[in-house]
């Protein structure tokens, strides 16, 4: 058997130089993964120079991440599923149905051509699902050691028919968890680290357009947030500071897998402080708090949601969580990355 | 059936031990004293202050291995690892103040520092590297110098050598009650550390102070009963040693790993950050050892420099003088990205602990 040259098993420089090779590459591997993939006028299949949309009444909402996450495939999704997902995400908790995605991929010599299809296509599954265009990219290639694999950038689109901000909470507004939080970096410590235990712990990444679309049908919805880093913690204290508000939280009503809750305590590491990727946090008015769970809990990924706390007058900017034993403290705001404790 | 690992954490039986401080409330202030970083995140991750009678005070003393160490131990860190060596110790010393420098500070600057987990590892990374000196900078209380004395003992590579600043806490908590204006009332005395010592071993100190002494667990409810039988202790007017971790202390503790020490380690007098030399409560490795002594093959010495920046109170937090929200510099200019004083730097100092899991608020 002959070996193939180097440039169709992984990614060299030339691939990134706008040649015949970099022409291949989108026209054979990257543009036919996309079949939705124009939301307007000029759609990427012109490999025109931008992309003209045209967009449905409401208020356009914009947003855009970068991508990097340790191992780039991880039990429950890879690179390319949290791409669109982190980004359709943040689109759904502004109270946006997402409509146009633009990708760009940053991508270190070397990389293996069959884990870019690979990636691309788990996030071409996200957008075809959620019915989603790709409707422009970028392709660039680094050196070997200028990055560790492979960087995802989207920006995405979408349009609100009312915008929902982190700054809309009131007292009495009952806040609701759509399902288990901690389950996205626990399954990723769990992947990364040979603690030796065998761990069947799977990343939570999702869309959560489709709960919070029931959500907002429903309606009473003040403020919303997706708990990905700093986790559930970062999310309520960002919620409280911005709003002014208070928010108790009752500790067992928090929804939190026993597999997570193992490696927490054997790490030390709260699982409050830890990303999730497929999670909603919502503040509901509290006469539409009970009719907004329902409608969240009839939908499959929301079955384990929620309400775990309520907005108080008191205690302005902070979080209070009344722990499982009867005990009072504040949830603090995380600080960087959690660390194993020493004996 | 698997017993529910999360049972210990019953909001009934808790909510029963809420009762019952109720009816122990003593009618004048108590000081209750800790000595472990994992009992005062138990205490504070799951705000057991706000559990207890008012007048009942917990506060977390010299309980934490890496704030105590002294700056001329870590000094003499530095100074072999900047003789070449390979520095090995645990991840939370990296950034504990020196006189000049912190070790991460040491390792910018082009120090092979490596934070590792055990003295295995330690031991592990000098099999790797034979041509280089490793160090393992041991610190720690009576619970991980075993770990430590079995590998001195079981004939380490000709390269590996040991930096010794382990710590005892039976003569830290006699120093402690010896102090002016620390007026303790009670310890609560650490479980870990018990299972190597055992619960006799603090019968000297209850009967010498006239204190009771109970062994605590570190679930909520371990805690909460260990807190109960000392107010039940202070209400009867007892001063016994008891045990509340019977799962996992025995009276006489652990004796395989006690003689593990003892022929490891002589006992010396040691210097305690922000509290001074205690007598007999550090561990030197044995004459039979020498060779393993990091201290004697690279003749370092340290000196003690400037332990506590000015206007931090770490020196009264770690005699259990004062609580985290008594310091100025708390939460302010001192943080766990930016700590001034030790007790920030450890994940099991009050400060840092206090900071994290949102201290003692008045709720």
């Amino acid at each position: 058997m002959s070996r193939r040259p180097l440039s169709e098993e992984a990614i060299t420089s030339l691939h990134g130089a706008g040649g015949e090779l970099m022409g291949r590459l989108l026209s054979e591997r990257i543009l036919p993964k996309f079949e939705l993939n124009s939301a307007g006028p000029v759609g990427l299949a012109a490999l025109d120079d931008g992309a003209a949309l045209e967009l449905p009444p409401g208020v356009p909402i914009i947003t855009t991440d970068s991508h990097v996450v340790k191992p780039i495939f991880f039990p429950g999704g890879d690179i390319g599923k949290l791409a669109a997902c982190g980004t359709l995400n943040d689109l759904a908790v502004m109270g946006a149905r997402p409509l146009a995605l633009t990708l760009a991929l940053i991508i270190e010599e070397g990389f293996p051509l069959e884990d870019l299809e690979r990636i691309l296509t788990s996030l071409a599954k996200v957008l075809a699902e959620q019915s989603v265009a790709l409707v422009a990219g970028d392709t660039k290639v680094m050196g070997k050691g200028e990055l560790d694999g492979i960087v995802v950038n989207t920006s995405g689109i979408g349009v609100a028919r009312e915008v929902i901000t982190d700054a809309g909470l009131s007292p009495g507004d009952a806040v609701i968890v759509t399902g288990p939080v901690g389950d996205h970096g626990f399954a990723l410590l769990a992947a990364r680290e040979d603690f030796g235990l065998d761990s069947d712990l799977v990343s939570d990444v999702a869309v959560i357009w489709p709960l919070v679309e029931v959500a907002l049908e429903v309606g009473g919805v003040t403020a919303m947030k997706d708990p990905t880093r700093g986790g559930l913690a970062a999310a309520l204290n960002e919620l409280a500071r911005k709003s002014g508000v208070g928010i108790v939280i009752q500790e067992e009503r928090i929804p939190v897998r026993p597999g997570v809750r193992g490696l927490a305590e054997l790490l030390g590491i709260s699982p409050y402080q830890v990303a999730c990727e497929g999670r909603a946090v919502l503040a509901v008015r509290e006469d539409k708090a009970e009719q907004v769970l329902a409608a969240i809990r009839g939908h499959p990924l929301g079955r384990e949601a929620a309400i775990i706390g309520r907005a108080v007058e008191k205690y302005p900017g902070k979080v209070v969580l009344d722990t499982g034993v009867g005990g009072r403290r504040f949830l603090e705001m995380p600080l960087g990355d959690p660390v194993p404790r020493i004996c | 059936m698997t017993p529910d690992p999360f049972a210990l954490r019953d909001p009934k039986l808790a909510s029963k031990f809420a009762r019952l401080f109720s009816r122990l409330a003593p009618d004048r202030p108590v000081k209750i004293v800790h000595v472990c970083g994992t009992h005062e995140i138990a205490v504070t991750q799951h705000g057991l202050r706000s559990l207890l009678p008012e007048p009942v005070e917990v506060l977390e003393g010299p309980g934490c291995p890496v704030c105590v160490t002294s700056t001329a131990d870590l000094d003499c860190a530095l100074k072999i690892a900047e003789k070449g060596a390979i520095l090995c110790t645990f991840g939370d010393m990296l950034r504990v103040p020196g006189t000049e420098l912190s070790l991460a500070e040491a390792k910018a600057q082009g120090a092979d520092v490596r934070t590792v987990l055990s003295a295995e590892a330690a031991v592990e990374i000098a099999r790797r590297n034979p041509g280089r000196e490793v160090v393992f900078f041991a610190v720690g209380f009576e619970t991980t110098a075993p770990g430590t004395a079995a590998v001195l003992l079981d004939s380490p590579p000709q390269n590996f050598s040991v930096l010794a600043s382990h710590k005892l806490i039976p003569p830290a908590l006699e120093a402690l009650m010896a102090l002016p204006e620390v007026d303790i009332d009670a310890f609560l005395a650490p479980g870990h550390v018990s299972t190597i010592i055992g619960s006799d071993a603090y019968r000297p100190i209850a009967e010498r102070f006239q204190v009771p002494v109970v062994v605590g667990g570190f679930e909520p409810l371990d805690v909460l009963y260990a807190l109960a039988l000392i107010l039940r202790q202070l209400r009867e007017g007892r001063a016994e040693v008891e045990n509340a971790y019977v799962r996992a202390v025995l009276p006489q503790g652990n004796t395989r790993a006690q003689e593990l020490l003892a022929r490891a380690f002589r006992t010396v007098d040691a210097h305690w950050r922000g509290i001074g030399v205690i007598p007999g409560s550090g561990l030197a490795l044995r004459g039979e050892l020498a060779r393993c002594d990091a201290q004697e093959r690279f003749g370092v010495e340290g000196e003690l420099g400037e332990e506590i920046a000015p206007g931090c109170r770490c020196a009264d937090i770690l005699v259990a003088r004062a609580l985290p929200s008594d310091c100025p510099l708390f939460g302010t200019a001192c943080t766990p990205l930016s700590p001034v004083g030790a007790c920030m730097v450890g994940s099991e100092g009050a400060c840092n602990v206090w900071y994290r899991y949102g201290g003692r608020p008045q709720l």
